[in-house]
């Protein structure tokens, strides 16, 4: 893990670092080599972090005054809106944190797609964080659900309703997850343990998500191995940490912006109007980081071949590191994979749009081939192109220049391994 | 380098940290006042008391701020026994006078200022209040005279809003 | 500096995908110069006293707002009423306490701390009076309606006569603005309905823009200082955003490469 051995100066930091060696972790991270090419896209690293404590600090604030009961709940939350001192801010910055959240991930695994990050030796990383955007997605939905507004109550059926789509099993899986015959009471507070429980979860796979990251060290825009340290890396602090804290602040002016001028816009009216089991609302959405998956479901006529749809398009994503057989790893590099790569961006993106959409007509058929191909993406173009693509040359360091005449990555590996 | 441009580069710094300290303050101060008491609390300031079918002699307890309030009809006894104690024998010299507006009736947090028991009425040896927590007693005027309780117990805010009707708070 | 760019440009697009799919009706309301928007947004004082007096006038009688207490309409960045004022507004209502030491509920005259007093006891008995329609809580009205402040100003706007050849049953009014244009509440405001203490000219037009300011003021009661804390914070980030800026552009000078 570490390529040099930290003693402490201190005789008091030595006797402790013998015991607990914190400060060699700590020196560790501040002098972690990272390759001195990352660009900004590399900072919503940083970025998920600051997110994540955000969510975790605002959200214990809010269980403070938040009560988790059918009766109460609406209330309470206009309760921490009107008279708790700052309620109105914490909650917005809860709410509207939750789709910061979700755009810096976005951004995160799109970079990762871009520079082939998922890819060997850096698998276990990917898998931790598509673990992580699960849970994410888990706890943004178990979250919404605690306002008890009509979208929450609706929200929380139907989705619960999907495991009805199961064979044999599905309806007394729904019966268990409701605790009663419909979304009542006990959905709501087993929804609000379970929302205070995933964050801390997710917050241990971060944990290891870093710790497998530190092993291998960052992928880079040129996407090649690099020697650490060399004069192709800085250490981590102050050059990197300075770097992230500058985007950190521009995403926050852009987060500060949603919560103080208009901190309702990603959410949806409905959500004022409290949970009414009588009425259905007019179009039920999900919130916007959800609605790609969301057309999915709908695209499949099948119920149960619609939720699964829905998985696969998730799970697809953990097998990445196998489907793209391309051994060279940035887009960069590969004229024909970015292509392809800016047209899974448009298709997400199109898949986002027609799920807020009512799903008939010209919608459907835009959701259907939006789905179609973005499974043709991960199943046909990525294996295909690993063999059929003619890839640039690639550079041997950082730092040097494109060797003439040597596309080979295999020259570059040999002579730039891994020497740690 | 030159020492000119150490100097900048040093006070940018410096100015980065200070800055971003301010901000680090300014996010944690919501943070924490979220725990004080809320507008919709402190809006229940006041609680109104009917008084009127009390005898002499008698005590009620009623809520004020989520915490007990004694309001005593006192004897015309119970009134001179109070009046009639030497200032010096007090572990917290107040007058009767000072507690009581109208000797008849005292109003006081029913709270032990030990560590926030409620005293038991007519008990102990003053014949007054006595907590039984650890031990405190109090007399008829609700001053600690035996035990660990540092001061007498508290006299909220209230006035008589007519004959019949005290206003705590 | 050119990934920044796109940065912003991918964020705006999704952003702007997700705003626009959550505007889904096309229907143009009538709007006015509302003076809480913006960056400096503010509420008009005058507007919302006048609005607390047609909701307390025409509204109340069938909409509830329990989310809001008589001290509200004291507390800063509302209607501002002096405390006095308030006290007495408060006590012009008839509260419903107890149980007393006998066991029974009794009324007396409101205090601040009260909550606005309901039209009806509950949702059923709200329903029973109303030919089956709840008038809803209009705490939270503004926000709980796609069209926020404009359409709750459109609508008490919209009535008109049904087109020909639309049938309406009994205690259904055409409203233009309403989704689905059939309205169970009538038509409720008419000129001069109120009579406004400052001297206002009491129009339909006048009426919505105040009440709907003072429903605003009631759904988003910290408003003011939210616009006030929000200019401050961001004036704040983009300050440290240049010092943090500077401050990389010197320790990356240490090494040769591009920030």
């Amino acid at each position: 893990m570490s390529d040099h051995e930290y003693t402490p100066k201190s005789k008091f930091g030595k006797w402790f670092n013998d015991r607990l060696p914190l400060l060699t972790l700590a020196s560790h991270l501040t002098d972690y080599p990272t390759p001195k090419n990352l660009n900004y896209w590399w900072t919503f690293g940083g970025i998920l972090t600051f997110c994540l404590i955000t969510q975790i600090v605002t959200g214990l604030v809010l269980a403070m005054h938040y009560i988790a009961h059918a009766d109460m709940a609406f209330d309470s939350v206009e309760h921490i809106m009107r008279n708790v001192n700052y309620g109105w801010l914490i909650r917005y910055i809860h709410a509207n944190g939750a789709s910061m959240f979700f755009l810096a991930v976005y951004i995160h695994i799109f970079r990762s797609l871009f520079y082939g990050s998922y890819k060997s030796p850096r698998e276990i990383i990917w898998i931790i964080g598509i673990i992580i955007y699960l849970l994410m997605m888990a706890a943004a939905f178990l979250g919404y659900v605690l306002p008890w507004g009509q979208m929450s109550f609706w929200g929380a059926t139907v989705i619960t309703n999907l495991f009805s789509a199961i064979p044999l099993v599905g309806e007394g899986i729904v019966t268990w997850l409701w605790g009663g015959y419909s979304v009542d009471n006990p959905t709501l507070t087993r929804f609000f343990t379970l929302h205070y429980l995933i964050p801390f979860l997710i917050l241990g796979l971060v944990v290891l998500h870093i710790w497998a990251l530190h092993v291998p060290g960052n992928n880079n825009p040129v996407g090649i191995d690099i020697k650490k340290p060399s004069k192709d890396t800085v250490p981590f602090h102050p050059y990197i940490v300075i770097k992230d804290g500058f985007a950190l602040l521009m995403f926050m002016i852009v987060f500060a912006f949603f919560v103080f001028y208009t901190p309702n816009i990603l959410g949806h009216a409905d959500n004022y109007i409290e949970a009414n089991p009588l009425v259905t609302p007019a179009h039920i959405v999900p919130e916007w980081y959800l609605l790609p998956f969301y057309a999915i479901l709908r695209s499949v006529p099948d119920k149960l071949l619609g939720v699964v749809a829905m998985l696969s398009a998730i799970l697809i994503l953990a097998a990445l590191p196998w489907l793209d057989t391309s051994k060279i790893r940035s887009a960069v590099f590969r004229p024909l994979y970015r292509q392809f790569y800016w047209i899974l961006v448009a298709d997400v993106l199109i898949l986002g749009y027609v799920g807020a959409m009512p799903a008939e007509g010209l919608y459907l058929l835009v959701a259907r081939v939006a789905t179609a191909y973005y499974f043709l993406h991960f199943l046909v173009v990525l294996p295909i192109l690993g063999y059929k693509e003619k890839t640039l040359p690639v550079p041997l360091s950082i730092t040097e220049p494109v060797l003439g005449g040597s596309p080979n990555l295999a020259l570059a590996k040999n002579k730039e391994n891994f020497k740690d | 380098m030159s020492e000119k441009k150490t100097k900048r580069r040093d006070f940018l710094f410096t100015a980065t940290y200070a800055v971003g300290a301010v901000g680090a303050g300014a996010v944690v101060w919501p943070m924490i006042d979220q725990m004080n008491p809320d507008a919709s609390v402190k809006a229940l300031a006041s609680t109104e008391v009917d008084i009127s079918s009390m005898d002499p002699g008698k005590t009620i307890t009623v809520l004020w701020r989520g915490k007990p309030v004694f309001i005593r009809r006192r004897t015309q006894q119970e009134i001179a026994e109070a009046k009639a104690v030497n200032l010096k024998d007090l572990k917290h010299p107040e007058k009767d006078e000072d507690r009581a507006k109208n000797p008849e009736w005292l109003v006081m947090l029913g709270v032990c200022t030990h560590l926030g028991c409620v005293p038991l009425d007519q008990k102990g040896d003053y014949n007054g209040w006595f907590c039984p927590c650890h031990g405190s007693h109090y007399d008829i005027s609700g001053r600690i005279r035996k035990g660990p309780a540092p001061t007498n117990m508290e006299i909220p805010e209230y006035k008589f809003v007519n004959t019949n009707t005290i206003k705590i708070g | 500096m050119k990934n920044f760019l796109r940065i912003f440009l991918i964020t705006s697009l999704v952003f702007g995908i997700s705003v626009k799919s959550n505007s889904a009706e096309k229907i143009e309301y009538l709007t006015t110069d509302w003076s809480f928007k913006g960056l400096f947004g503010k509420f008009d004082r005058g507007a919302l006293q006048r609005g607390y007096q047609v909701y307390t006038e025409v509204c109340s009688s069938c909409h509830s707002m329990k989310y809001l207490s008589y001290r509200n309409l004291a507390e800063k960045g509302g209607p501002e009423f002096s405390i006095a004022e308030a006290k007495a507004i408060a006590a012009s209502f008839e509260v419903t306490d107890g149980p007393n030491d006998d066991g029974e509920m009794f009324t007396r005259p409101g205090k601040l701390s009260d909550k606005f007093v309901m039209p009806y006891d509950n949702i059923k008995a709200a329903q029973a009076a109303n030919g089956g329609a709840y008038p809803p809580d209009m705490s939270v009205l503004v926000k709980a309606r796609g069209g926020g402040v404009d359409y709750i100003y459109s609508l008490l706007q919209g009535y008109e006569d049904p087109p020909v050849g639309m049938s309406l049953d009994d205690g259904v009014y055409y409203n233009k603005y309403m989704y689905g244009n059939k309205i169970k509440m009538a038509n409720q405001l008419s000129d001069g309905l109120v009579e406004y203490g400052d001297g206002t000219t009491a129009s339909v037009e006048q009426m919505s823009k105040d009440v709907t300011t003072f429903l605003m003021w009631a759904a988003e009661p910290h408003l003011e200082s939210r616009h006030q804390m929000g200019f401050k914070a961001i004036v704040y980030l983009i300050i440290l955003t240049i010092l943090v800026y500077f401050s990389m552009k010197k320790i990356w000078s240490r090494v040769e490469s591009e920030v």
